[in-house]
């Protein structure tokens, strides 16, 4: 406590020599701060994205109404979910703590695009238009109107040529349009967004699903939900349900799932190492960039810096200084490199229909990463200090 | 030549069997050859010989900059043969080191420059350094620059500067590397009676390198360096014990 309070102390008094040597030439600063500022900006967009991926494959997940998801050992994410048999939903509501249960149908669905009639593919939810089970306002309030044949809910937030279609049901009027030589009526939009995984989602009723992908069995579910008694332990009935089941289905309580879809578009695709590899590129051209402005600096002082040892200065104030110098460089150029990825993001998410945000974890991130980054520079630019030796230099 | 005293007083430096060599192997070449020299408190001495004599390496030597191979160099009562880097910069706190060039650092003011020299003992708060370093500043005529930059200053003002940075902490003992060469004859003159005031002021022993022969009179003592070999000028005997108050 009291060395803390006289580190304090001392700081306080201490000459702020790598600031001051920093500001003295404002052309070094400059370019510095810019290399930082390009660094950060790479390092959010990349972040960003990636972070992106990962919210925009799991915001279904999210808005599903459950508290314990059943799925087929082979699922893989929820474009490859596969199938198990109908029966094992039915017998998880035998599990103490269950309190309903309702299977959804998930299949790709190649249509015409209403729009310019050209083949397109989205994903078909289908389901009991009366069991409430996403927390989408807009789809509640709408699922009634499922019930009729062939009729389906867009995604407003749907990437590709969709306008005119958004536009025409925004005004209350129903578009059709034909998939799989079937006629759909759509008479509503509801808001879910892209995903890399698919550019946009159709609810419609199971029975409507069945008859659109006619493949598929009306015993094969996709997911089956379940919600539990009001103060159930969802751990403890996820567990209870694994050991009443056969091993041909999947059990998951709701953030297992979200994890689930994580953890595929992690592991099992190549998009979170791309990202991450930019993320590492842009961490590696600010430390060159850091490294030479300080290394610069460094040499060009370096007869100043032999004469403060010759004054008595050990060589770790030195190191102090040039630390000093990556931390103040790092918090400068951190200023721009946070405001302008908030501008990207916004035009990111427009041109994508990916949900990108700024996020606090994320600058507190970008912010540690920064500060290691100029800290790196600096650790390799002390090397330099060696050469300030007051015997060789006078 | 430190025989010849009487010991009540410890001398301010003392050498004996002094050695230096430079490089290694086949290159091995000695520069310093048996020094033995005894400077005594508030004595002004002068170092001065051809260059590549050797004045430099034992001015460096005296002032902890360079470490010592053999012999003895006691210095304001400290052995600075086999000091460790820490030691020695432990030392150097204790002198007051004028270069060649002023060595200012350029992105400070004449007053945080001076400031230096008193922050690195951490023996004063903010407030007493900035006093301490303006009254420096005043002393060596230059109370309207202190908040000058070094590129704002003539060659001599910032001499100026590095002799109060130099002087700021009250050093017993200011070594000095021709401190006039980059100076024409006023400036020079100048800067060198300032040392001389100021260090007699505060009662410090200097030891000032130069080649400069315009500025012998100020000096006690003249020691020649020639060859590594060190002898001391015939002059008036007893100019090698000063009075400590002036």
């Amino acid at each position: 406590m009291t060395t803390a309070a006289r580190l304090w102390q001392q700081l306080r008094q201490r000459t702020p020599l790598g600031w001051l040597q920093l500001r003295h030439d404002r052309g070094r600063l400059l370019v510095a701060l810019a290399g930082i500022t390009f660094a950060d900006v790479l390092m959010f967009t990349q972040l960003g994205f990636q972070a992106s991926i990962y919210d925009a494959n799991t915001r279904f997940h999210r808005a599903l109404n459950t508290d314990i998801v059943l799925l087929s050992p082979k699922a893989q994410n929820l474009q490859n979910l596969s199938t198990f048999p109908r029966r094992r939903l039915l017998q998880a509501l035998d599990v103490p703590g269950v309190q309903d249960g309702h299977g959804l149908y998930v299949s790709t669905l190649t249509w015409k695009n209403p729009d310019t009639r050209r083949d397109a593919t989205v994903q078909l939810f289908g389901f009991d238009p009366d069991a409430r089970l996403f927390n989408i306002p807009e789809v509640i309030a709408q699922q009634t109107t499922l019930k009729q044949p062939d009729t389906v809910l867009f995604d407003r937030g749907a990437r590709g040529p969709y306008q005119a279609t958004i536009a025409a049901l925004q005004r209350g009027i129903t578009v059709s349009t034909e998939a799989e030589r079937r006629t759909l009526q759509i008479k509503g939009l509801f808001p879910l967004g892209a995903s890399f995984g698919s550019d946009g989602t159709l609810m419609a009723s199971d029975l409507t699903f069945l008859r659109q992908v006619p493949r598929r069995n009306v015993g094969s579910l996709s997911l089956g939900l379940i919600q539990l008694q009001p103060g159930a332990d969802a751990d403890l009935v996820a567990e209870r349900m694994r050991r009443h089941l056969d091993a041909d289905v999947k059990v998951l309580t709701k953030s297992g799932y979200v994890a689930f879809e994580q953890a595929y578009w992690r592991r099992a695709s190549p998009v979170g190492v791309i990202f991450g590899m930019g993320t590492v590129m842009a961490f590696v051209v600010g430390v060159v960039i850091v490294y030479q402005v300080l290394s610069t600096d460094v040499a060009s002082h370096l007869g100043e810096y032999a004469t403060f040892r010759a004054m008595g200065y050990r060589n770790r104030y030195l190191l102090g200084v040039v630390f000093e110098q990556a931390l103040v460089l790092a918090s400068l150029g951190f200023v721009p490199g946070f405001v302008l990825p908030i501008g990207i993001y916004a035009l990111a998410s427009k041109a994508t229909f990916l949900p990108i945000a700024m996020t606090a974890e994320r600058a507190i991130k970008v912010f540690l990463l920064t500060v290691l980054m100029c800290g790196a520079s600096g650790a390799i630019a002390t090397r330099r200090l060696q050469a300030a030796d007051p015997a060789e230099l006078f | 030549m430190s025989t010849l005293k009487p010991m009540p007083i410890p001398a301010a430096v003392r050498i004996s069997g002094l050695q230096h060599h430079f490089g290694r192997g086949s290159l091995r070449r000695q520069v310093l050859h048996d020094i033995t020299l005894a400077i005594w408190p508030g004595e002004i001495v002068l170092l001065t010989g051809p260059s590549g004599s050797g004045k430099t390496t034992l001015l460096t030597l005296i002032g902890g900059l360079r470490h010592g191979q053999c012999g003895s160099v006691m210095v304001l009562g400290r052995q600075l043969i086999g000091c460790n880097d820490r030691q020695l910069s432990q030392a150097r706190r204790e002198h007051g080191y004028i270069f060649q060039a002023h060595n200012l650092h350029r992105s400070l003011t004449a007053l945080q420059n001076v400031r230096m020299a008193l922050e690195v003992r951490g023996d004063h708060d903010r407030t007493t350094m900035d006093r301490r370093a303006a009254q420096m500043l005043e002393q060596v005529d230059l109370a309207p620059q202190i908040h000058s930059y070094p590129d704002q200053l003539s060659g001599g003002q910032k001499q100026r500067v590095a002799v109060a940075r130099a002087l700021v902490h009250n050093p017993p003992l200011v070594l000095a590397d021709e401190p006039t060469a980059a100076l024409d004859t006023r400036s020079g003159r100048e800067v060198v009676s300032r040392m001389q005031q100021l260090a007699r002021e505060q009662h410090s022993t200097i030891l000032l390198v130069t080649h400069d022969n315009r500025i012998l009179d100020i000096a006690d003592r003249v020691l020649i360096m020639e060859d590594g070999h060190l002898r001391e000028e015939v002059r008036s005997a007893d100019t090698s014990v000063r009075s400590t108050t002036p």
